[in-house]
């Protein structure tokens, strides 16, 4: 099974609180830590998994610029084989179908049976799989949460949908699947690992390499458009509770205890 | 003007609560608008559901195909791009569904897709503003699309405020012949009901809830011992399931369960829309949180910027005194 995953380099909410600049229309920018889109780790993570069993290679590719290398270098020292920079100028400014144009010229060029992606990144439009997908006319299936291959060029997947419940389908390859978060338990990535793979090179495609024109992707051509950013005016919000540790937890004991809490 | 379509839902019969938000969106974008329902599925149920939806559409378009009985993403995409025609806007609701389904469609339909929409700022020449968030709800944004070529937008449920019901029913317009045969490359086998465990969170008055700030598994105890001493059950969101620290059947949220406590102690939560939408009955929220950014304050009545690993150990003194004093 050859396998191609797709991934992004995201500003790492566990290491960084998300904050406006000083000028409150973009996110600031100064000592944001990055890393690996964690949905798209579990992807990674899925996909060394089943070529273990089912023979096979993993590739991860990435949209950006040579700093995005260093989330490709992560994943392969997980264990995928190759690389993959996807960076051309003409791609800046893409909007989610741009992104998803240049990822399906990179699928076109290889061979692959799986095509993975996380399930969303951290902007939270979850749309760049289905996108891809529909462009390369297969089947998809989004929020997956377990793959088992089947002979005969199927999968038997299942997807999460509301309430804690579980679809199971069957879907035939090659296709694209988003993986959600909690597919797998990911393994570590040490520095050692990630210096084991230091030397090996990682291809970069441009446009003319992809064999895309003008007019599929890029800030001209794209419909959707990010204005600003900005907190919104709060609502009432929380009173906050500004005592000490322990007053603060009388406090809401207390609370608690008048909301009938205590029984 | 473009036209407006919504693609509503239903399971066993039942209209989902989107379609009168959908609605209440569409009336967001253009006043005047007068949006179309769609629906597919198939049988007695999809005639069930589409009473419903008159009460809300002035005009209904049926879908009614064996293929469609159980929603597939995949067939609903073809039925669509069948008869909604070029440059239209098309609503969905950003569900499980939504998911599967918008961001295709979009490809199909050659529009511009735009995910997650919480608000409607307004319609202005050949482009439509909106406002989404990124970050877990850290942060919004503004979002300009281009729909000269139409729209397809997904709608967060719960953003808008259902539109009334007509004063007198819309009309249902059969559109099956348009479609045809449907087939897919994903093919619905089963669905897997949710586990069920020995502690159910749905039943509880007051749940001390817990999310990634718990950090390890061990932690776990320290809300278990607060919630111990309280009467109540330890509940999570998703990271902490996903880390295999709690089982599924604790997590509250749109893809957990649905609770209505009283009492709501959300614990190292940030407050992911995903979660707070498992949160109904308007419970007494107390969030807290090292992060003063988070969003779970937005929505919390009481708010506590501290270490929970810190903050949580204290607090099961406070109660365990209380009760104690109680006792006398």
């Amino acid at each position: 099974m050859e396998i191609l995953v797709c991934v992004k380099r995201v500003p790492d909410t566990s290491e960084n609180e998300i904050e406006l600049n000083e000028a409150g229309n973009d996110v600031e920018s100064d000592d944001l830590v990055y890393s690996i889109n964690e949905p798209d780790n579990y992807a990674v993570e899925e996909a060394l998994q089943i070529v273990s069993r089912a023979g096979g290679t993993v590739s991860v590719a990435t949209v950006g610029t040579e700093e995005d290398e260093e989330v490709l270098r992560r994943q392969m020292a997980m264990g995928a084989t190759h690389g993959i920079l996807l960076t051309d100028p003409q791609f800046d400014g893409s909007d989610g179908r741009g992104r998803a144009s240049i990822l399906k010229a990179c699928v076109q060029k290889g061979n692959y049976d799986l095509v993975l992606t996380g399930v969303q990144a951290e902007d939270g439009a979850a749309q760049v799989g289905g996108m891809l997908a529909a462009m390369l006319d297969y089947p998809f299936a989004s929020l997956v949460t377990s793959i088992e291959v089947l002979g005969d060029r199927k999968l038997k997947i299942t997807r999460e949908i509301e309430g804690g419940n579980k679809e199971v389908s069957e879907i035939d390859l090659p296709c694209v699947l988003s993986i959600q978060t909690g597919i797998n338990e990911p393994r570590y990535v040490g520095m050692k690992g990630i210096r084991a793979v230091q030397s090996i090179p990682i291809p970069a495609y441009g446009a003319s390499d992809l064999g895309l024109s003008s007019g599929e992707t890029g800030a001209a051509d794209a419909k959707v458009t990010r204005l600003d950013y900005f907190v919104p005016a709060l609502g009432k919000g929380a009173r906050i509770l500004r005592g000490s540790r322990e007053e603060n937890a009388q406090e809401v004991a207390e609370l608690v205890a008048a909301k009938g809490g205590l029984r | 003007m473009p036209r407006i379509f919504a693609y509503l839902t239903h399971r066993n019969g039942v209209l989902d609560d989107s379609a009168a938000e959908l609605a209440a969106a569409a009336k967001k974008i253009d006043p005047n608008s007068s949006p179309t329902a769609v629906v597919v599925g198939s049988g007695p149920q999809l005639d069930t559901v589409c009473a419903e939806i008159q009460k809300i559409y002035v005009e209904v378009w049926k879908i009614s195909n064996p293929a469609l009985s159980y929603p597939n993403a995949e067939l609903i995409r073809k039925a669509l791009v069948k008869v909604v025609p070029s440059g239209a806007i098309t609503l969905v609701a950003h569900d499980h569904l939504g998911i599967d389904l918008a961001p295709g469609l979009s490809i199909k339909l050659n529009a511009g897709y735009v995910s997650d929409v919480v608000a409607v700022e307004g319609l202005q020449a050949n482009s439509l503003k909106l406002v989404r968030q990124e970050f877990g709800g850290v942060v919004s944004t503004h979002v300009r699309c281009e729909i000269s070529s139409g729209a397809v937008i997904t709608i967060r449920p719960g953003s808008f405020k259902a539109a009334a019901d007509l004063s007198s029913p819309g009309a249902v317009l059969d559109k099956s012949a348009e479609v045809g045969g449907l087939s897919a490359g994903r093919r619905y086998l089963e669905t897997v009901v949710a586990e069920t465990s020995d502690v159910d969170i749905t039943k509880h008055a007051v749940l001390v809830s817990v999310g990634r700030g718990i950090q390890e598994k061990d932690n776990i105890a320290i809300a278990e011992e607060l919630a111990d001493a309280l009467g109540a059950a330890v509940s999570c969101s998703r990271p902490v399931v996903d880390a295999k620290w709690l089982r599924k059947s604790r997590q509250v949220g749109s893809s957990g369960k649905t609770v209505k406590p009283k009492v709501y102690l959300a614990c190292g939560i940030s407050g992911a829309f995903q979660h707070l939408a498992g949160i109904k009955g308007n419970p007494f929220i107390i969030a807290i949180n090292k992060n003063p950014k988070a969003p779970i304050f937005q929505v919390a009545d009481i708010g506590i910027v501290d270490d929970i690993l810190e903050f949580l150990p204290e607090l099961t003194n406070k109660v365990q005194e209380l009760r104690g004093v109680a006792a006398k």
